[in-house]
């Protein structure tokens, strides 16, 4: 930083989709993150992409990160063994890349932090061999892996699974991040974005958001105060939490709940963002009925603590805060498109014109999908 | 003077301000605007501030003085700690207004945030003023210790609650005055609702006149439906609150 007098703090979130499918280039993303740079304080940034390997759609698309060639050698043995390999190559990058887009205006106050240090980035387009599957699902298979790898394989870390979507992240801030990984050159029909101001825990590569698992991504800012519960319910589930960072585990959360539990994606947030008791008690007796049931089957699940957070699957976009408000997050619609965001002028910065801007309660999702295929 | 702030960074746009009002400037007019942070924070001087466009957080914050007036929604964190002067929002505005505001007015068109004038004070002749036009969220006046705030729910939606949960939870000071009425099950405990006497009633027409002229909306229409006034009766309870 040129200027380390004091730093506003909070991280940055944004997230956009277009409910058509068309895609788009990673452009209008970046500079939507790059409004909210003071938010951040350059020690992670990152994002996430939908429909990016449109050649490749139907393999998983593991984004790697090594620390050493070692752990590159003992992760592509691991794969071999395991995946059919269709093509493996270095993610592309600009080598010491850095935001300039507009070296006049604000972005030349503050400056392009070229990336520096990268780990090994490596991505694996990769099938399932029929012979592994025969007792698991495609979907299991690759979770029991992406575990194992990140528990088992020193310095190889998965930062993205899942089919036409990848994770772009790393320690910087978030717009040069953008740059460094070439998202101007990548289409997508739904892109979040993260700059971090980490607190808790460190700022390192694995531990910059998104934070993916299969298709699920989520962009979070705030934290969770109850990591350790969550932890303690996921564990005995199959799931190793080793990102050292506590938004690992709501990824994990919605892929036990809707994925393998089948909740409907608005069951799944009340789980993780339950109504209050007194709320219940309120209520009438259906939906609370279904509130208590929820509440005490899936009690581990409930996420405390402040957060705002988007969460990204092939079908959608949600975004969702903690009950009571502890982070921001302002939504806004125009045409096919919606956006959320921490900050509405993050918005306006790419879309000035709005049909519609607005605040989602607390505790209260906003649910962008597809409507159609995505073109 | 004119200002086109269209990409510059925040530090840079609140130099010249200071630096123009310092010189003797008195009125500012700053064209597109989006997301520039402290705009009018810490200025001592009776300026004028017309802001076209979105400004960033912190509006306002430790401001003695000046008069704002937003042509857009407002974001979070406007005139904390504000001493004196007035903002005027042709919009919404977000999350924890007037945070531990001590003097000066708000007028907002629209809809307020969360923890709207969360622990404002008063002494002797400061009393700052909050007016919203709409309707506010959770943890409305929450903590509060003195000044005045109004909701009115002038264009509120059907059965639309005017206050969100916990509306004057830990309130122990000024007052709060709801325009048709608020829901007892949202009511923090440490409030009493009661109704207005003639002393409130020619303080409230004062501010809401000021209001009504502000955005144009008629003051006998606002004045049309009963008020009801909130005071604060006892001490806080709440310590488990942030912990499930």
């Amino acid at each position: 930083m040129k200027d380390n007098c004091y730093i506003p703090s909070g991280c940055s979130i944004s997230g956009m989709i277009n409910e058509s499918g068309r895609r788009f280039d990673g452009s209008s993303v970046i500079k939507s993150i790059a409004l909210m740079h003071d938010r951040g304080n350059g020690l992670g940034g990152g994002f996430a992409a939908y429909g990016v390997y449109p050649r490749h759609a139907e393999q998983f698309a593991f984004h790697m990160m090594f620390d050493h060639i070692e752990a590159k050698e003992a992760c592509e043995e691991y794969f071999k063994d395991r995946f059919d390999i269709v093509l493996d190559e270095e993610m592309p990058t600009r080598a010491g890349g850095a935001f300039e887009e507009e070296t006049s205006g604000r972005y030349g106050e503050y400056g392009g932090h070229p990336i520096t240090n990268p780990p090994i980035l490596w991505r694996y387009f990769m099938d399932v061999p029929k012979s592994k599957t025969s007792f698991v699902s495609e979907n299991e298979y690759i979770v029991k892996n992406v575990m194992e790898v990140n528990s088992r394989i020193d310095g190889a870390f998965v930062a993205s699974s899942g089919k036409n979507m990848g994770a772009f992240k790393g320690v910087g801030y978030p717009e040069d991040i953008g740059v460094f990984y070439k998202l101007d050159e990548y289409k997508a029909y739904i892109w979040t974005a993260h700059g971090r101001f980490p607190t808790n825990t460190p700022g390192w590569w694995g531990g910059a958001h998104p934070f993916c698992l299969l298709d699920w991504s989520i962009v979070h800012n705030g934290e969770i105060s109850s990591y350790g519960i969550n932890k303690r319910y996921l564990e005995p589930h199959g799931y190793k939490l080793e990102l050292r960072t506590d938004t690992e585990v709501i990824a994990y959360l919605f892929d036990l709940l809707v994925r393998k539990h089948n909740l409907p994606m608005e069951m799944a947030i009340k789980a993780l963002a339950s109504p209050f008791w007194k709320d219940i008690d309120r209520m009438p007796e259906r939906e609370q009925r279904i509130a208590t049931a929820i509440r005490q089957v899936y009690g581990g699940a409930l996420l405390n603590g402040p957060f705002s957070v988007i969460l990204g699957h092939s079908r959608g976009m949600i975004g969702f805060n903690d009950r009571i408000k502890l982070r921001p997050m302002t939504c806004a619609r125009a045409d096919d498109m919606l956006y959320m965001a921490s900050e509405e002028a993050a918005i306006r910065e790419i879309a000035p014109d709005l049909d519609r801007v607005w605040s989602p309660k607390a505790g209260t999702p906003v649910i962008g999908k597809l409507s159609e295929e995505v073109i | 003077m004119k200002i086109d702030c269209s990409g510059m960074y925040y530090r840079k746009l609140n130099k010249i301000i200071r630096d123009a009002a310092e010189a003797g400037e008195s009125e500012f007019i700053l064209d597109h605007v989006n997301g520039q942070r402290y705009i009018g924070s810490g200025i001592n001087k009776k300026i004028k501030i017309t802001i076209n466009g979105v400004p960033g957080n912190d509006l306002a914050m430790f401001m003695n003085g000046p008069l704002i007036t937003v042509n857009a929604n407002a974001q979070d964190g406007i005139a904390n700690t504000m001493n004196a002067g007035e903002i005027i929002v042709h919009g919404d505005a977000g999350d924890v207004i007037g945070y531990g505001m001590r003097g000066g007015k708000i007028y907002i068109k629209g809809n307020v945030g969360y923890r709207t004038g969360i622990h404002m004070k008063e002494y002797k002749k400061q009393v700052p003023v909050i007016v919203a036009g709409g309707v506010a969220c959770d943890f409305c006046a929450e903590y509060m210790a003195g000044g005045i705030l109004v909701l009115l729910g002038l264009e509120k939606e059907g059965d639309m609650p005017i206050t969100g949960d916990y509306l004057g939870t830990g309130m122990h000071g000024g007052v709060v005055y709801i325009r048709g009425g608020v829901d007892e099950n949202m009511l923090g405990k440490e409030v009493s609702v009661l109704e207005l006497d003639e002393k409130d009633m020619k303080l409230l027409k004062k501010h809401l006149a000021e209001f009504c002229e502000h955005f144009g909306f008629d003051l006998e229409e606002a004045m049309s439906k009963p008020f009801v006034k909130l005071l604060p009766v006892s001490s806080r309870p709440y310590g488990n609150l942030y912990a499930y």
